[in-house]
């Protein structure tokens, strides 16, 4: 049988986690012992929801009980001055009240997670569990590291936070402008996670990219003035609202961009997607989102006119590798070389890459046998794909492949 | 370092059966070139079915024989790999490519130091 009181319970959990603690520690700055304190409240919850009903505000219930059960241990465990002085913080919390500015306690502890003092390598996952309550399991599977290597990287950066005593500063200007690079990165990890998920599970994949969406809005609402914020929102549309028209209907089979129906497109939001970029073109100086979203914006204008401007996306590509030059980049500006008719060029930009970057690295076989195909080497380019064949992890990219290499020898 | 892929699959994915009935047959080949081509690769063996299986256990000086894997599980072992990586992340990221990872499950093992 259902608890209805649990469910409640679990639901604002599930909800809203990264907010509570967000809120819960803020002034105390100790990430551990908030989380401690929100899961001790969500057990009274149930108990105490279970006898007198779900309150009006729960969150705010959650807040309190919280604050509560952290201010005790503090009172108990704590002496001395440091101690004194933090419980006098959380006790002016506590009077306070409980009218709290959720956006400005979220970003501020995004912001916390991406302090230069903190391993940069860890301000994503940081963000992803303290933030948006992601467990350290998914995380690892995201980074491809062992579930409890990246809980103890997790432990030791939130160690780190409290005790360095890492400020959460207010969001001001000249924080933002240094750390909004960090959470720009994160929120698209987010959002790739989601995307990730889309076939896998399809409701976790909607609740993290639905939290993508909001908080690159919220950003970018918290910075007017940032290109690189309406870029990112510009991009995760532009790649939302072609998520339904990457599988075939019925068997889920991959379909790749250029194969792609437009009418499966969500045309709302490439229209949504292309007055960000436009906006994020007003603002100033294009940046990495900006020309991937920009090389999107391209791409998907076939809708209308029928055909892909390549001439355009050669230019784009040239733009992106100036100022971000990926191995990603580089094998999409040689596509886009070869689409133009220059495949010669193309090949030998590939071929002249380090091949420490790329012997391991899938798209660039593909593209790599993409193009010896265009130049008429056959055998080479079966080679090629064999080898992105026993590179991929994606079984419905994998079976695409495996028709491919079928199709080269048969022709 | 060296480490154990293990290869559980699903029953009707046994290199045993015909390679056209195994939705990864044609996965496994490229899969391991890739292996050899990053030269990583120590050594492997792919498994005939897991009932062709024979598992012995000796109670109290008794042989006891059945037929059978021993552990009755909705995936088998298929088959192995033994590779050389520098650590268990890059151990991870091959067997994430491992065909079995998406139709039934790799388990990664490092060998004990000696």
């Amino acid at each position: 049988m259902q608890d209805p009181t649990r469910n409640e319970a679990e639901r604002v959990a599930r909800l809203s986690y990264g907010k509570l603690v967000a809120i819960l520690a803020v002034r105390s700055r100790d990430i551990a012992a908030a989380e401690d304190a929100l899961g001790e409240a969500l057990l009274r919850a149930i108990s105490e929801w279970g006898r007198s009903g779900v309150p009006a505000n729960p969150e705010a219930w959650l807040v309190q009980v919280a604050r509560r059960i952290d201010a005790d241990r503090w009172r108990r465990t704590v002496s001395a001055a440091r101690g004194s002085e933090q419980w006098l913080l959380l006790e002016d919390e506590r009077m306070s009240g409980s009218a709290f500015d959720l956006q400005d306690d979220r970003l501020r502890l995004m912001l916390a997670c991406a302090h230069p003092a903190i391993d940069p390598e860890m301000h994503t996952p940081l963000m992803l569990q303290v933030v948006l309550g992601i467990d350290a399991r998914r995380i690892a599977s995201a980074f491809l590291v062992a579930p409890s290597t990246m809980g103890q990287r997790l432990s030791r950066a939130k160690a780190r936070i409290a005790g360095a005593g890492l400020r959460f500063e207010l969001p001001d200007r000249s924080v933002l402008a240094d750390r909004i690079d960090a959470v720009l990165a994160a929120i698209y990890t987010v959002y790739t996670l989601g995307w990730d998920l889309a076939f896998v599970d399809a409701d976790r994949s909607a609740d993290l990219v639905e939290e993508a969406i909001w908080l690159v809005r919220l950003i970018s609402d918290l910075a007017p003035d940032h290109p690189d914020a309406f870029a990112l929102l510009a991009l995760v549309l532009f790649a939302e609202a072609r998520r339904g028209a990457r599988r075939a209907p019925g068997n889920g089979a991959f379909i790749p961009l250029d194969e792609q129906d437009p009418a499966r497109w969500n045309h709302t939001m490439l229209a949504e997607a292309e007055s960000a970029l436009r906006h994020a073109g007003r603002l100033g100086a294009i940046g990495r989102f900006g020309y991937e979203a920009a090389i999107q914006a391209v791409h998907v204008a076939r809708r209308s006119t029928g055909t892909t401007d390549w001439l355009a996306i050669e230019h784009l590509y040239r733009g992106l590798l100036s100022v971000s030059p990926t191995i990603g980049a580089h094998i999409g500006h040689a596509a886009a070389l070869a689409e133009i008719g220059d495949v010669g060029s193309a090949l030998e930009r590939l071929e002249s890459l380090p091949i420490e970057r790329t012997a391991m690295h899938q798209p660039y076989w593909v593209a790599r046998a993409h193009l010896l195909n265009l130049n008429g080497n056959r055998n080479a380019a079966r080679e090629a794909l064999s080898k992105a064949i026993g590179l991929t992890e994606d079984p419905a990219i994998r079976q695409f492949l495996l028709e491919r290499r079928d199709r080269l020898v048969t022709d | 370092m060296q480490f154990m892929i293990l290869n559980y699959v699903k029953p009707h994915n046994f290199a045993d059966r015909l390679a056209e009935n195994d939705p990864d047959g044609p996965a496994w080949g490229a899969y391991t070139k890739a292996l050899l081509e990053a030269g990583v690769m120590v050594g492997g063996a792919a498994l005939s079915s897991a009932h062709t299986a024979t598992t012995v256990r000796v109670t109290n000086g008794r042989r006891e024989l059945h037929d059978g894997p021993y552990a009755e599980t909705k995936e088998q072992l298929g088959g192995f790999y033994l590779i050389d990586v520098p650590d268990l992340d890059t151990a991870l990221a091959w067997a994430a490519r491992n065909p079995a990872a998406s139709s039934g499950a790799v388990e990664v093992r490092p060998l004990m130091q000696t």
